[in-house]
């Protein structure tokens, strides 16, 4: 043979090796409940992951390891949890989805951060039948994917939501005389950026407000005051930013710079964060993005307690109590099951009413029906409030901002 | 001993066939591993076609995976799959034409940073594209492509690629390649028209490497910019090709595979040390292999060879 033979039928036997390698433990009588998951530990999803994702299954996987593990058939069954990074790449969450199905062989997934990966991994929680509760995905197309994939639950919901929340809120300050009728939108050149612009440009549109300016810009734009000193000339009084954290920071920070300050000042991911009042203190009063908590309610108040205690620092105030309710509901499924039968877990998530730190919660067409939560917050008082859309658990808005100190 | 060419072809045929019982056999993490696989045997051997006998190191391997995926995200509901597959060879080829024509002039590290720039200018054209005409960033693609159709796919670009790599080895154009990867300057006074060669090996490489973003895209029902021009694609097959020996066809695939497997090692098993681990091997690589694998197993045979 020729070193070159020798080298193809080396390489064949490799390849068909590896194929074989690692035969998986048998997964033998229930004696504990494997629970896995890939996350974006490193790469451009891992900021997301940490603050919104990582912390609350830590506090679900504590709170159940000091119960004793999940409550099956009348008895407490140990958890195990297998964790993979994912490298914020479609292609590898993918994998290791595959991974923990077929050589984990994990009893239950938790989904993994974002609406690209959420998507990526969908097509292989849905062959396998587990079901899939993302709280970081924000898409119109959830009631499409609902219908494709019966197993999967959109927690945040659909841009159109929030935009009809945000554009009622305008319409009744505008009626009442608050604000006038001028809008001036910036957005960010990327997927979130993009599909709440677009929304809001036709919401916005239609209930009778004028956009006096409507821009986007690409990822990375560190200095924003061009824009601001443009929308501060349009003579706007509402001006919002869908924006990504480090240009939320760089549009508060640089309005303040240029005392600009609009009536209505709502900016994009990262206004929720914890690190937004700690970073402008009072200057963050009357500031407006998704999201907000109910300061009354008793529920988020002991989940925000638990998760400070365990990590020191604050909840998101949109998607982390999202999180943590699907996690919940999660949990009372499989008990009332009584077993790893997934595809009953499914139904009884589609169907069933769940106790969870927002109330009582019966999910629509895989979905938190409206009112479940805010969709729209302003910081009050040191607190991020819901204020939209209407309901008993809202919160007046404060109108004007204040100006900046 | 020499075998005679029936029976090479007929051992390779076997092998192929062998390989293409993998999703019979194999269940869904494996087969997503031989397409993982696949996928990087593709690229990386493309890449050595052109960047091995011209020494032409080049970045832009996901500019064209990155058209191939973008194609099918656009396309690939409203047209015929085939049709879909050519249309991103066509655009690929245009693409890679252009830049050829325009870019191999240049040399050493200018190349480099060129070819690293493309990527990510194909990347902002497309983003201002979808930004401010189609409003729309994000693309869903909802194809019904098995799992097991995308690894006989790529099954079968990776036998092209290879056949493909034979015959330009065998042509005078392989022969002018190597003349010009040895000293460029000479292989224009004896004639050779360095730009048409060059150019000509650039298309065919980045036309496989369309095609297999085009195949591959269907596995992620979402795709935009950022996923299809993840530089890091680039560096990886770089790093593939560079371990295994560029100057060998077969070479490539000797880094594809232990590095694969090494990258799946250690995701599985160290998720939270995964990116030092992978830089200490990388230099652990650098160091001990600065032949590649396929360099390094020469050696070896010829010095057994020597003692026998």
């Amino acid at each position: 043979m020729t070193r070159r033979t020798i080298l193809a039928a080396m390489l064949a036997a490799g390849f068909a090796g590896t194929l074989s390698l690692a035969a998986p433990f048998g997964a033998a009588a229930q004696d504990k409940i494997k629970i896995g998951y890939a996350i974006s530990k490193t790469g451009p999803n891992a900021g997301g992951a940490n603050i919104t994702q990582i912390p609350n299954y830590q506090l679900w996987f504590k709170e159940l390891n000091d119960k004793g593990g999940l409550m099956i058939g009348g008895k407490r069954v140990p958890i195990e949890v297998i964790e993979y990074d994912d490298r914020s790449n479609s292609e590898e969450a993918v994998r290791a989805v595959e991974r923990l199905i077929t050589q984990d062989k994990v009893d239950l997934l938790l989904p993994p951060w974002g609406t690209g990966l959420n998507l990526a991994v969908g097509p292989v929680f849905n062959k396998h039948g587990y079901p899939q509760l993302t709280f970081s995905a924000v898409t119109d197309q959830a009631p499409a994917l609902v219908k494709r994939w019966p197993n999967s639950f959109w927690f945040l919901g659909t841009s159109q939501q929030y935009i009809d929340a945000l554009v009622d809120l305008l319409t009744k300050q505008q009626k009442a005389g608050k604000i006038n009728g001028n809008v001036a939108m910036i957005s960010i050149a990327d997927g979130f950026g993009i599909d709440l612009s677009k929304a809001a440009r036709d919401g916005l549109t239609k209930a009778g407000f004028k956009l006096a300016m409507d821009k986007s810009y690409p990822i990375g734009t560190q200095d924003m005051s061009p824009l601001l000193s443009e929308a501060q000339r349009s003579g706007a009084d509402t001006f919002i930013a869908f924006s990504y954290p480090p240009d939320t920071i760089a549009i508060n920070d640089q309005a303040k710079v240029a005392s600009f300050a609009p009536k209505v000042m709502f900016t994009g991911v990262g206004t929720a964060f914890p690190l937004f009042p700690q970073r402008f203190g009072a200057n963050a009063e009357g500031i407006m993005t998704l999201g907000g908590w109910d300061p009354n309610n008793a529920g988020t108040a002991e989940y925000r307690k638990k998760h400070v205690a365990m990590h020191n620092r604050d909840p998101d105030y949109w998607g982390s109590q999202l999180g943590y309710v699907s996690l919940q509901m999660l949990e009372q499924a499989v008990e009332r099951v009584g077993k790893i039968d997934r595809a009953a877990i499914v139904k009884e998530l589609q169907t069933g009413s769940f106790d969870t730190v927002l109330g009582k919660i019966k999910l629509v067409d895989n979905m938190p029906p409206k009112g479940t939560y805010a969709y729209i917050g302003q910081w009050q008082n040191g607190f991020f409030t819901g204020v939209a859309p209407a309901g008993a658990n809202m919160k007046e808005m404060v109108i004007p901002k204040p100006a900046w100190k | 001993m020499m075998l005679s060419l029936p029976v090479k072809l007929i051992g390779t045929a076997a092998l192929v066939a062998l390989l293409a019982c993998v999703p019979m056999v194999a269940d869904g993490y494996r087969l997503s591993l031989a397409i993982s696989l696949l996928n990087y045997t593709v690229l990386a051997t493309a890449w050595a076609l052109f960047s091995g006998p011209t020494r032409y190191v080049s970045l832009a391997t996901v500019a064209f995976f990155g058209i191939g995926v973008y194609t099918v995200a656009v396309l690939g509901e409203v047209l015929a799959w085939p049709l879909v597959l050519l249309i991103a060879l066509g655009l690929g080829m245009f693409v890679a034409l252009i830049v050829g024509l325009a870019t191999l002039r240049l040399s050493g590290v200018y190349f480099v940073i060129f070819t690293f720039g493309l990527a990510e200018l194909v990347r902002q054209l497309v983003t201002w594209f979808e930004v401010n005409i189609t409003r729309t960033l994000g693309r869903y693609v909802f194809l019904d492509v098995t799992t097991d159709q995308i690894y006989w796919q790529l099954l079968g670009l990776t036998v092209l690629v290879f056949v493909a790599g034979i015959l330009i080895r065998r042509s005078r154009l392989g022969l002018a390649l190597r003349v010009i990867g040895d000293d460029e300057t000479v292989a224009r006074h004896i004639g050779i028209n360095t730009t048409a060669a060059k150019v000509a090996l650039f298309v065919l490489s980045a036309s496989f490497m369309t095609l297999c973003g085009a195949i591959m895209a269907p596995r992620w029902s979402y795709i935009d910019p950022a996923i299809a021009f993840n530089p890091v694609t680039s560096f990886q097959v770089l790093i593939m090709a560079l371990l295994g020996g560029v100057h060998r066809l077969y070479g490539p695939l000797l880094g594809v595979v232990p590095l694969t497997l090494l990258f799946e090692f250690l995701l599985a098993n160290f998720p939270n040390h995964f990116s030092i681990l992978i830089g200490i091997a990388f230099m652990l690589i650098v160091y001990a292999i600065p032949q590649g694998i396929a360099g390094l197993l020469e050696k070896l045979t010829k010095r057994k060879g020597a003692a026998s």
